[in-house]
């Protein structure tokens, strides 16, 4: 099903919590709703869902209008965050349930019910705790029933709010693969909600990362992580520093030389000497020899070496916070830095924004 | 001999946990004593005193037909107070707790008026509201009811006392229930009713039969509120408890004792079921 | 347009008749009998209502009433506390059944709680030979009266400490004590500021049903005016002998204890909900 998101809205009496937003989700897509919290995600979700209604703006599943139809009529499978299985039925019955409340007319008779619920259960691998009731399982099973119980009214649409929110790491990366083939096995078309960057660029088709009610930029995975659109998605995603400099009629002055750094959008960077900022990765900082073109004198003042990459915090002369660095441990054990050691640093590549574009 | 101190001694020690803390001896003595003087041995005193009856004898007293009357009269009334107050309990419960509307926290707290106000001032305030020229008797006189003075008053008056239980037994159950089941349920196809049905009623259900037995207990040996509209004729309206303090005043000690043993019978029955379905309940919210 | 329905609440008309049914259950059953009251008592004018309220017998039985709660409430005070210490603090076997027997005072019908005193120390009862020989007077006498108040009134304090105390565990006394606190800096610099508000709420309780309780008095106190009538008592007396105004005069005193101990009771609850423990906020 395509899912298209038309200029929505959503107040909470003052509280803007999602701001005209416009976002169209493709037949067969995984996508993830990626922001910090009060970012207004699950908000979009449910609006989706109908379990809540937008202020202003519609949605359409496939070019039909949404609005009209009560989330019971959506068929669309809801993931809650805490599960909200019934804790007074068995499992069996959590997953019967979207079965049992159909009207009479168009029930299913107890012996499909039966056969339908028994074959999700051993879909999600339940088959043998069907008897037992949510409080007896443990956080990955009761994720499962929800799953489950959610795909028996054969969804369109899988809209899950924080799945693995409440798992811990080891379940959760399980279920994370798990999710992924039963998407592709199934054909849905599913969207879920996180703030955890890792699980939305490792599971999602594209991510849609959020910001204040705002979408800031939708990509694949690759797209937001290598060319994030704006200062927001380069801080909320991945390691980055962040460091002052002026911006020369295009040309980038970085701790006091001048640097080659791609500056945002070239038309829109106004002319004169204007305040920038610069976002430089820890891998892309470079220790260079001495004298290399753009390179700067710095002082290394912290090492943490364990693991497969070893960071290094260095200080550059003129600049208060400390800059980190990251080296492959092999380039590590050759170069074999020492806290104090004065080297050199230049950046392979760094995007620069005026100061204007912060918020 | 000294194995059997050694042994008693270790048996003490593993009576309770050791803790830092002071005072426990002096405490649970003193816990134990006043227990003792003021609930127990004046208990003990009453099933002593009907003790003093043969079986039969005691039979007799406890199953004369007065006695009867008054049990059917007692139990059927705290039945159906209680039956009421299941149904609009439960509504007032979901009222106060889902709906905003003014005045919510004062009504609120007047649900715990029945615990809060004399038996007493309860049972001549009912009657006059309830009398044939009450405000509300004299509405339904008209109608061929007649509520003070009949069998129908003691139920109302029990309904009176028995109001708050099963509203401040549903109450918190209603508050910790958990939107999204809610919302679960909704999203897999049910209507609000089915919702409510299948899913808020068997949550509810528990606390709902647990305020139930509560206020069933309370309304079985209630006294002051109702003896004010009951009429209390014999045979006709007169509940249990009034037929102790009759044969009180008839100096009948020991028949008296009786019927107040197989009350104080009924009460630990009671009290057991209660317990029980508090696990229940316990059970059926606790886990997750 | 069905465009704004909420999937978890109900149809507006469903709503307003749930809250329409719930609003006039709640005015018939709990506003109009207190309308009732005060109307009754005032029926003929402030004048009667001040001619019956200030009667000496009336005010007889205020005193009475007052000296009964004034023994009855630290009785259990102090019992509460020290039972909630025991029960709480400490963990021994039996424990739940001492909470049971604790509690079982208010399963027992009030006349009941009457009852057991009379058969205990009325002239026919097991120690009332005893008592008549040494000439002591405990039934139908103030110390029946206050005896089969304590028993009714016996759980309040208690049962409100025991579930508050459980919650708070013993850290903050054990802590207390590796500082170097004795027992009863203990108790009153650490647990007692942790319990006030809890204490004071059982009080209230405790004190409510002191005041008012009528069954249980009732077959203790042998009903004579001025001496042994609580005002429960003179109510019901007054009433019998048609004295309406008069009936509903004393009747209106008890109505607003009771309405003060709500507004008090709920203020405790909106204020310090969070210290009362898990059930009340």
């Amino acid at each position: 099903m395509v899912i298209e998101v038309r200029n929505v809205d959503k107040n909470f009496d003052t509280f803007k919590a999602l701001n005209n937003l416009n976002l169209k989700i493709e037949r067969g897509e995984l996508v993830a709703l990626l922001g910090p919290s009060g970012s207004g995600k699950t908000t979009l979700l449910r609006i989706i869902s109908g379990l809540e209604f937008a202020s202003a703006g519609s949605i359409f599943f496939d070019g039909q209008d949404a609005g009209t139809r009560h989330v019971g009529e959506r068929r669309v499978g809801f993931v809650f965050q805490h599960y909200a299985l019934f804790r007074h039925m068995t499992v069996f019955e959590n997953v019967a349930f979207g079965l049992r409340v159909v009207p009479r007319a168009r029930r299913l008779s107890n012996t499909d019910i039966k056969k339908r619920v028994l074959s999700l259960l051993s879909l999600v691998q339940l088959d043998r705790l069907s008897e037992r009731y949510p409080t007896q399982l443990s956080g990955g099973q009761r994720q499962r029933v929800a799953l489950a119980r959610a795909l028996a009214i054969e969804p369109l649409v899988l809209l899950l709010d924080e799945p693995f929110g409440a798992l811990d790491a080891k379940v959760r990366k399980e279920l994370r693969r798990w999710l992924r083939r039963l998407h592709d096995e199934m054909g849905l078309t599913s969207i879920f909600v996180t703030h955890d960057q890792e699980e939305a660029l490792e599971l999602a088709d594209r991510v849609v990362v959020m910001n204040k009610g705002k979408i800031e930029q939708i990509g694949t995975p690759e797209e937001v992580y290598d060319q994030p659109a704006t200062p927001f998605v380069y801080e909320f995603l991945g390691n980055v520093n962040r460091i002052d400099c002026t911006i020369n009629d295009g040309k980038v002055h970085l701790w006091g030389v001048q640097v080659i750094a791609e500056t945002q959008d070239g038309g829109k960077c106004p002319s004169g000497t204007v305040p920038g900022f610069a976002y430089i990765r820890p891998h892309d900082i470079d220790f260079v020899e001495k004298g290399t073109e753009h390179a700067v004198p710095a002082i290394v003042r912290h090492v943490a070496a364990a693991g497969p990459t070893a960071r290094i915090e260095i200080q550059i002369e003129g600049i208060p916070n400390f800059i980190e660095a990251d080296l492959s441990r092999k380039r590590y054990l050759e170069l074999g830095y020492k806290i104090g050691q004065n080297v050199f640093v230049s950046a392979r590549a760094a995007r620069v924004f005026p100061a204007s574009a912060a918020e | 001999m000294g194995r059997r101190i050694l042994s008693s001694s270790i048996r003490t020690f593993s009576w309770r946990t050791p803790s830092v803390l002071p005072g426990f001896g002096i405490t649970m003595g003193f816990t134990l004593v006043y227990l003792g003087l003021l609930v127990l041995l004046p208990l003990a005193a009453l099933i002593l005193k009907a003790a003093g009856f043969t079986w039969a004898e005691f039979w007799d007293v406890v199953t004369a037909p007065r006695a009867l009357a008054a049990y059917r009269l007692s139990f059927g009334a705290a039945f159906i107070a209680a039956a009421i107050n299941i149904v609009f309990g439960v509504l007032v419960a979901w009222v106060l707790t889902r709906y905003q509307f003014p005045f919510k926290r004062f009504l609120d707290g007047l649900v715990d008026l029945p615990f809060a106000l004399p038996t007493a001032v309860a049972g001549i305030a009912l009657a006059a509201l309830f009398a044939p020229n009450g405000w509300i008797g004299s509405i339904l006189l008209p109608m061929g009811i007649k509520v003070a003075y009949t069998p129908l008053g003691v139920v109302v008056a029990l309904t009176f006392i028995g109001l708050p239980f099963v509203v401040r037994t549903v109450q918190p159950v209603l508050q910790d229930l958990d939107k999204e089941v809610e919302e679960a349920a909704a999203s897999l196809g049910a209507s609000r009713a089915a919702t409510f049905r299948r899913v808020i009623l068997p949550v509810i259900l528990p606390a709902a039969v647990t305020g139930f037995a509560l206020a069933f207990a309370r309304a079985v040996g209630e006294y002051g509120s109702v003896i004010f509209i009951a009429g209390n004729l014999p045979m006709k309206s007169e509940i249990v408890p009034l037929l102790i303090v009759i044969k009180l005043e008839q100096f009948d000690y020991r028949g008296a004792a009786a019927i107040g043993t197989a009350m104080l019978f009924v009460a630990f029955v009671l009290l057991l079921i209660i317990n029980l379905l508090q696990r229940w309940s316990r059970n059926r919210m606790g886990g997750m | 347009m069905r465009l704004r329905i909420n999937p978890i609440t109900e149809t507006p008309a469903v709503k307003f008749t749930l809250l329409g049914i719930g609003l006039l259950y709640i005015a018939l059953f709990l506003v109009l009998p207190v309308v009732a009251v005060f109307n009754e008592a005032l029926r003929k004018g402030f004048g009667a209502y001040f001619v019956a309220i200030s009667d000496p017998i009336a005010l007889s039985a205020i005193k009475l009433t007052f000296i009964t709660a004034a023994i009855a409430v630290p009785a259990n005070l102090i019992f509460g506390v020290a039972a909630s210490w025991a029960v709480a603090k400490f963990d021994f076997r039996g424990k739940s059944f001492l909470i049971t027997l604790i509690d079982l005072p208010f399963s027992v019908s009030p006349v009941v709680s009457g009852l057991v005193y009379v058969l205990l120390f009325g002239a026919q009862g097991l120690v009332g030979p005893w008592l008549q020989a040494h000439d002591i007077q405990i039934v139908f006498a103030v110390p029946g009266i206050v005896l089969a108040t304590i028993f009714v009134t016996f759980p309040f304090v208690a049962r409100e400490l025991i579930p508050l105390m459980q919650e708070q565990g013993t850290e903050e006394e054990e802590a207390a004590r590796s500082l170097g606190a004795d027992g009863w800096q203990t108790f009153f610099r650490v647990t007692l500021p942790n319990i006030k508000w809890g204490l004071l709420y059982g009080v209230l309780l405790c004190n409510a049903r002191a005041m008012g309780e009528f069954g249980a008095v009732s077959v203790v106190s042998g009903k004579i005016r001025g001496l042994t009538n609580t005002m429960p008592l003179h109510v019901e007396i007054l009433y019998n002998e048609y004295n309406m105004v008069a009936a509903f005069a004393v009747a209106s005193l008890l109505a607003s204890l009771a309405l003060v101990t709500l507004v008090a009771k709920g203020l405790l609850e909106w204020r310090y909900g969070h210290e009362l423990g898990v059930a009340r906020t």
